[in-house]
């Protein structure tokens, strides 16, 4: 009794374009191995470097197996590496670069050991980039629990903080909820329609199976719902705020980029490239989510002080905008997704970067305060922040202004005015809050009262004095400085952005009628 | 000539400014305001009077994805306008430089920074690159009045930038849904001024359209019910950004009206004629009434703004080329009037121990009869007195609405009326009177005469020579009409 072994084909790998998700999984392996090396050089400079190498050649990997508009699935459809995939796949490498280099002075690091930090956070970019090009339905719920996990874990490593901890555990259960949710989900459009495979799915909705199938539409809102927690779209949100306040912040700052831009890519390829014969149904549907999103998450950021809170509640308002260009369902929409998420990524890395300086040598930790008279005090945190705000809040001259008349441009032009107008809306209450971030930061003597918190004890980074502190982390005012020029860059010359953009929109083009 | 040189030489020295030693700050942005002025004329000089299209055309591609194209233009219309704010940047500019002593740096890099965004304003030929202006607009005065106001500064700011923004927000999203509706089947979009002229929009589309962009301009003018952030915001701007506010500001609204709307949505404009009219008749009875109410100085300049924007939009909205011809020489002239007025406000409170409060002014004239006589031709021109520009600007809205809209036209004369009641109180109470209790009179000083004297000479020589602005902007003025009111004749 032999095996028929001949019979028994190992599925095709192509490992070309599979090179930048092993660089990632390789790297975080060496990094693992690599932390076991107590020495200090090791710790202090080698771990972070190599992780930094890791992602860097990622990046150059991707650039090498960019190809527009070539569609190629691979091992047996279970990935299809094309542009949104490596497009997006950029973004969370440039997130876990910068994450790194906020890090590097964390204590949180130190704390749970760099290795295994390190280690996370690759390991959870490595589920980001399954996840942003997962072709089958397997793919996707492997990606997103091997996205999931290690941040579960990266939230609560500030373990003297009862409220990193509390962050983690309940990320964890409200991330499970979810993951069941989304796996119901799937499972019910499996059912409906015998398939895993998007392609499948997609061929077979409208056909097979009708449009208005209670199975398959069950299945759609149950996954919608799961991946609606990962991208906190409303009222799917209530855990972002509080994870995000107690997560350390350079987790935060990647889950608010990372996290966001890996659920509305696959928001993306599963509804408008495996749903979009559906997506009279759905659409109007995530509309309102979209609606819903933007307006609770600017309503709830108004009354915010603390900036990581404030930053989360702009997050969930963020993603409603960025919902709005899924919901289209066009080749437009696609595109403006996109470009917001590269946009949203400067503007958020370089506030995120500003709140960490602050928050190391304040006594006031992340409110508010702790940016008061910043542009006198130091002009160059000061004026990153300034572009972040103005730029979330969509003021021109920025990559945001652009991203948000693009936003628009696609929901006008796929007969959703009126979601635009709602993009509109949305904006003018975020100005009650970003305003007065920047308000705090120039306007000295803010008539607010302050809060009375407890004085915090504060570990110092380098010195005490708040002055020394840009002079203390040059690279958090690197990042802050770049992030904000690329976003000012961005919206003078947003040329070369709109061609990626297009290059993604391409790469699902067989999925559009129009 | 460029255009784009004229724009961004503003901003160039302001971001060389921020990068020089503070004391040396001011006067490079005042020597850039000087030179912008000396090329704003130059433009005035070489501007051909005859033609209704633009000139010094500035045509790219910006962000050919979106269709928007970076294009730039001059013609009858926005000459004036851009003439205006390189006029009167320049005593804005002198009297900050005398006057702020706080980060001086970042004060004038703001102040360039929104001179830049006012021309290109004024100077954009392209739907989506005027929002971006418009908007751009902003972020300067938000941080000058924010960060070098008096009294509750943050709050007056951010409810000046609220409500323009929202207004302006509600415009992007207008101007978005124009171009993409108007775009025919398989064209490419196009956010050109000229292009979309020529595209027709269903008449439907056009009438709510018309609502976004209203609501952005009414704001930024401001008239009647969109004006809840002038009284705060109006007590709390340092002067010279005041003067600019008001003087320069308030005219870009009106004045994409004339540029946008007339042209792109001239069924729409139909459509609401009577409504932005009672709007523009409702604000000035409003606003002279409450001139005349106010005890702040500023406040009663504030209030005149209103009911002179009302007249502005009344002689647009008559749809008549002597209305829309009058609306342009009032933004230019109430303009020019209201600058050395804020000005003359600033000197008057500097004599009477820093109130601007009419209660505690007044004997000004005795000892300083420059300064009266000065204030005296101010005031008798934003009277509009026989013999200002103010009064062409106003006659001529007057006779476009006695020719279209006659009851409007007889309430809206009661407007002219009040502003003398208003603008006599306010030099009465000041110049004459007893002597306040804090009121030393003196003489302007040396600076304060270079900063308003050449203002108010401007003006007196628009009173003598109107015909340097009417002759020059009546073509494009008339042909912006065309669309939206067929029986005018085309001049040539």
């Amino acid at each position: 009794m032999s095996l028929p072994l001949a019979e028994v084909q190992a599925p095709h790998v192509d490992y070309k374009a599979l090179s930048p998700l092993i660089a990632v999984t390789g790297g975080s392996i060496l990094v693992l191995l690599a932390g076991l090396l107590r020495a200090r050089l090791v710790q202090r400079v080698v771990l972070p470097a190599m992780t930094i190498a890791a992602l860097l050649t990622a990046i150059g990997l991707t650039i090498w197996v960019w190809e527009p508009g070539d569609v190629k699935p691979i091992i047996e459809g279970a990935l299809s590496v094309d542009a949104l995939g490596l497009g997006v796949s950029m973004l969370f490498y440039v997130a876990g670069i910068v994450t790194v280099l906020m890090s590097l002075r964390s204590a949180a690091m130190r704390e749970v050991g760099r290795g295994e930090y390190l280690t996370l956070l690759l390991g959870s970019i490595s589920g980001m980039v399954v996840l942003a090009e997962a072709e089958n339905l397997v793919t996707l719920f492997v990606g997103i629990e091997l996205l999931s996990i290690p941040l579960y874990v990266l939230c609560a490593t500030e373990l003297w903080r009862r409220t990193s901890l509390e962050a983690g555990l309940k990320y964890l259960v409200i991330g499970s909820v979810g993951s069941a949710t989304l796996l119901y989900g799937l499972a019910l459009i499996y059912g409906a329609t015998g398939s895993t495979d998007f392609a499948a799915i997609g061929a077979a909705v409208g056909k097979q199976v009708g449009v208005s199938d209670p199975l398959l539409l069950t299945g759609i809102a149950l996954s919608a719902t799961g991946l609606a927690f990962k991208a906190s779209v409303a009222p799917f949100h209530q855990w972002t705020p509080d994870v995000y306040q107690g997560a350390p912040t350079p987790i935060t700052a990647f889950m608010a980029v990372a996290t966001k831009a890996a659920a509305l890519a696959v928001f993306l390829r599963f509804f408008d490239q495996a749903l979009i014969s559906s997506q009279t149904d759905w659409a109007p549907a995530l509309a309102v989510l979209a609606t819903a999103t933007i307006v609770i998450g600017n309503v709830g950021a108004i009354a915010q002080r603390s900036l990581k809170r404030l930053l989360a509640w702009s997050g969930v308002a963020q993603a409603g905008y960025l919902l709005a260009g899924v919901v289209v369902g066009t080749r437009l929409g696609l595109q403006a997704t996109v470009f917001y998420l590269a946009v949203y990524l400067l503007m958020n890395m370089a506030a995120f970067a500003v709140v960490t300086a602050r928050e190391r040598v304040s006594e006031h930790g992340d409110d508010l305060a702790s940016l008061e008279d910043l542009g006198m005090a130091q002009p160059w945190l000061a004026w990153p922040m300034t572009i972040a705000m103005l730029a979330l809040a969509g003021f021109p001259a920025t990559g945001g202004f652009i991203g948000k008349f693009y936003l628009i441009d696609a929901s006008v032009s796929g007969d959703y005015t009126w979601l635009g107008i709602v993009i509109v809306i949305g904006s003018v209450i975020s100005l009650a809050y970003y305003l007065r971030v920047i308000a705090v930061m120039w306007m000295g003597g803010y008539e607010v009262e302050l809060p009375t918190l407890p004085r915090r004890r504060v570990r110092p980074v380098a010195g005490w004095s708040p002055e020394a502190d840009a002079r203390a982390q040059p690279e958090l005012l690197v990042v802050a400085v770049v992030c904000a020029a690329l976003t000012v860059a961005l919206g003078i010359v947003p040329g070369p952005l709109f061609d990626a953009a297009r290059d993604v929109g391409s790469s699902l083009a067989g999925a559009f009628s129009g | 000539m460029y255009l784009s040189i004229l724009i961004f030489l503003p901003l160039a020295s302001g971001l060389l400014a921020a990068a020089l030693p503070a004391r040396l700050a001011r006067w490079l942005v005042l020597g850039a305001a000087v030179v912008v002025l000396g090329y704003a004329i130059a433009f005035l000089a070489d501007f051909d009077s005859g033609r209704a299209g633009l000139q010094h055309v500035t045509d790219r591609s910006w962000i050919s994805e979106l269709g928007i194209r970076y294009q730039l233009g001059v013609d009858g219309l926005n000459l004036f306008l851009i003439l205006l704010t390189a006029i009167a940047w320049v005593p804005a500019t002198l009297w900050a430089a005398f006057t702020e002593g706080r980060r001086p740096r970042l004060f004038f890099f703001h102040l360039a920074l929104a001179e830049t965004a006012v021309l290109g304003a004024f100077c954009a030929q392209d739907l989506a690159l005027f929002v971006v202006f418009f908007d751009l607009m902003l972020v300067p005065f938000y941080f000058l009045i924010g960060g070098f106001g008096s009294g509750d500064r943050v709050r007056a700011t951010t409810k000046f930038v609220i409500y323009t923004l929202a207004g302006s927000l509600l415009m992007l999203a207008g101007a978005v849904a124009l171009g993409v509706l108007a775009t025919p089947e398989g064209g490419q979009i196009s956010f050109s001024l000229a292009q979309l002229a020529q595209r027709s929009l269903p008449t439907g589309s056009q009438e709510w359209i018309v609502l976004l962009f209203a609501a952005a301009f009414f704001v930024k003018a401001p008239l009647f019910p969109l004006h809840g952030w002038v009284p705060e915001t109006y007590r709390a701007t340092p002067l010279p950004v005041l003067a600019l506010l008001s003087g320069v500001l308030s005219k870009v609204g009106v004045y994409g009206f004339l540029r946008i709307v007339l042209p792109t949505m001239p069924q729409g404009a139909q459509h609401w004629q009577e409504l932005f009219i009672v709007i523009a008749v409702v604000s000035i009875l409003y606003g002279s009434v409450l001139a005349f109410s106010q005890d702040n100085a500023r406040l009663v300049v504030a209030y005149s703004s209103i009911a002179q924007l009302g007249f502005i939009t009344l002689g647009i909205f008559a749809l008549d080329p002597k209305g829309a011809q009058g609306a342009v020489m009032q933004m230019l002239s109430h303009g020019l009037v209201v600058v050395p007025l804020f000005l003359i406000i600033g000197a008057l409170a500097t004599r009477a121990g820093g109130s601007e409060s009419l209660s505690e002014l007044g004997g000004m004239a005795y000892r300083a009869p420059v300064l009266a006589a000065l204030f005296l031709i101010v005031a008798f021109a934003t009277l509009a007195m026989p013999g200002s520009p103010n009064f062409v600007g106003e006659i001529l809205i007057l006779f476009g609405a006695f020719e279209h809209k006659l009851v409007y036209g007889l309430v809206a004369s009661a407007g002219v009326v009040l502003a003398a009641v208003y603008v006599i109180r306010l030099f009465q109470r000041t110049m004459h009177n007893r002597p306040g209790p804090a009121v030393a009179s003196r003489e302007l000083a040396r600076l304060e005469l270079a900063a308003i004297a050449p203002v108010v000479a401007v003006v007196v020589a628009l009173g003598v020579y109107p015909q340097l602005v009417l002759r020059r902007s009546e073509p494009a003025t008339t042909a912006k009409l065309k669309p939206a009111n067929p029986e005018v004749s085309v001049i040539r």
